[in-house]
């Protein structure tokens, strides 16, 4: 017990790296006010943010050729780039430079606001996505429940969508995905709340730092196994991959809500499946696999090299394993899902709602009360 | 007066015109999915005045309810029931509308009384911020139980009203009169047709 409590005990009077306050005190240094300062800083680490997301939906579109081309006993992209690393950039040059056509009976307002409905959503809900202790755009009170609420924004643009398509295929992909997205949403919600409730926070920085005391062994898949699990499920639902895909499926409905697209505004549909696909990875390891926190404790190993925590080489190092962790830890569950989607058949949307609603959701209701009730058993392990 | 201030009033002045348009709109306009993908976006403004208030809480609560559940049931249902074709003429149409409109702006009138005499308090008790959770989950488990848990009640029975619309076959007998209802689906056929035209036949 003495030597998991000292770590937290350090990290609680260590604030780590902290970019704001260097940037600020720089920025007086050129003879600006504070003020000032703190306007020019707000847009960058949005700008960062948005810029890995891109680059992490490219690295993705190409591993998921490379993967499916490897499941299938392919050799998949090769000629753009060395392994065609290049190929999503090619591809999305040519979504860009594609005429925008928008069909003759359709609703013209509606067609072009559904996908930014669907695409907005996704991006504000990297504000609360931690890489490290104070690497994240904003630590705000509600956290996780900003993310949940955020992502039932997103119905309204597939909704929105498949009806002014004017197109039958379209309507029964809309609604076919709102019905999914919010079947799935509701075991979501009760598997981030079990988990709320071990850390007594809604805050995603909060939730991380209490995993981290022991390392992997304190990490909350071990505490969450059944809640793992069903936010996995849900997630993937949510992202529309594979085993959920209904909304789009080809055999049935041409391509759902996205058949009458081409060019920028099916490029958003495209940019927003997979910007949903790497968030809903990176808060799987925040909630279950601890976030940026390294197998063993940085601390212990820090204590090891007799260097202070405080040290500014320490603090450095400490920043860049925390951002390479949440990395890895969500493009293996990308990986995960990629190879999911190339295995696995589509199931039927009766099999898909009965999942959901008989399944998943009394599941989720058991583990909280099973979490609830540890919680008042085992205070110290449960997060009291 | 300050950056943060005079961003504040901007938005409050935004979100304002936004929710008094908006709802204008959804009177007025006369396709009825418009006024639901336009109520959504009244929602979603005033969801935006809580942010403004630092009531963070309240807001995503706000989103999650009303934009995530409640207007995407309008929508669900409006575009499940769309029939294609106009409705029937209703008599007495332009004196109906009178009638409402002069209703809404008894209403309207009242309000504006009520928020020019009201003594109010400015400026108001300050936020507690990221506090809020936490005390509107003491709120509701203590003061407020038992309104909290009457929601709950209603919406179960509305919940079980749905199952009994949605599968009307358990009610065979009107409960009343005891006389036996017909109250399946006109979709549905009760027994398999196959039997059927082998036991006519």
């Amino acid at each position: 017990m003495e030597n998991i409590s000292e770590p937290i005990f350090l990290a609680l009077i260590n604030p780590g790296l902290d970019l704001e306050f260097s940037f600020t005190e720089a920025m007086k240094g050129l003879g600006l006010s504070s003020q000032f300062a703190h306007i020019l800083w707000l847009p960058l680490p949005m700008l960062l943010v948005l810029t890995a997301a891109l680059i992490g939906v490219l690295v993705t579109v190409w591993l998921e050729r490379k993967v499916s081309a490897a499941a299938q006993q392919r050799i998949g992209p090769e000629y753009a780039g060395a392994l065609g690393v290049l190929q999503p950039m090619a591809d999305g040059l040519k979504l860009l430079v594609k005429e925008d056509i928008i069909p003759a009976r359709a609703d013209n307002l509606l067609f072009t606001l559904g996908p930014v409905l669907v695409l907005v959503p996704v991006i504000l809900s990297w504000l609360i996505v931690p890489f490290g202790q104070n690497l994240l755009i904003s630590n705000v009170g509600v956290g996780i429940f900003l993310w949940i609420s955020l992502s039932s924004i997103q119905p309204i643009g597939l909704l929105m969508s498949g009806y002014a398509s004017n197109n039958k295929y379209s309507l029964l992909g809309g609604l076919r995905a709102a019905a999914q997205s919010i079947s799935y949403e509701i075991p979501l919600a009760l598997s981030v709340l079990a988990i709320v409730m071990m850390s007594n926070s809604l805050s995603t920085v909060d939730i991380v730092n209490q995993q981290n005391s022991a390392g992997l062994l304190s990490w909350n898949i071990w505490r969450q196994p059944v809640g793992f699990l069903i936010f996995w499920i849900c997630a993937l639902a949510e992202c529309e991959r594979l085993p959920f895909d209904l909304p789009e499926a080809e055999e049935e409905l041409v391509a759902g809500y996205q058949t009458e697209y081409a060019g920028m505004k099916f490029a958003l549909f495209y940019l927003g499946s997979y910007i949903n696909l790497i968030l809903s990875a990176l808060l799987v390891s925040v909630l279950y696999l601890g976030g940026w926190g390294f197998p063993i404790p940085i601390e212990w190993l820090a204590q090891l090299t007799g260097l202070s925590i405080n040290a500014p080489l320490i603090q450095l190092i400490i920043g860049a394993v925390g951002i390479v962790m949440t990395i890895l830890k969500a493009y293996l569950l990308v990986f995960l899902a990629i190879l999911l989607r190339w295995t696995t058949p589509r199931i039927r949307i009766d099999q898909l709602l009965d999942l959901g609603w008989k399944f998943l959701l009394p599941i989720s209701l058991v583990n909280l009360l099973f979490t609830a009730g540890l919680k008042l058993a085992f205070p110290t392990a449960f997060g009291g | 007066m300050t950056i943060a201030a005079s961003t504040e009033l901007i938005c409050f002045l935004i979100l304002s015109v936004v929710i008094i348009a908006g709802g204008i709109g959804i009177v007025f306009l006369e396709n009825i999915v418009y006024s639901a993908f336009l109520l959504g976006g009244v929602f979603m403004a005033i969801a935006g005045l809580y942010l403004l208030l630092n009531a963070s809480f309240v807001a995503a609560a706000q989103i999650l309810v009303y934009v995530g559940a409640v207007n995407v049931l309008i929508l669900f249902a409006i575009m499940l029931v769309n029939k294609r074709e106009d409705p029937k003429p209703i008599k007495g149409l332009q004196l109906r509308k009178i009638i409402s409109a002069g209703v809404c702006a008894g209403l309207l009138a009242l309000l504006i009384r009520v928020d020019l005499t009201t003594p109010w308090s400015l400026p108001g008790p300050t936020s507690i911020g990221e506090l809020a959770t936490e005390r509107i989950g003491e709120h509701l488990f203590t003061d407020y139980l038992l309104p909290f848990e009457l929601a709950s009640v209603l919406l179960l029975m509305a919940m079980i009203g749905a199952i009994v619309l949605a599968r009307r076959d358990v009610l065979i007998t009107d409960v009343g009169t005891g006389k036996e209802v017909n109250q399946g689906l006109i979709e549905k056929a009760t027994s398999p047709l196959l039997i059927d035209k082998n036991s006519s036949s």
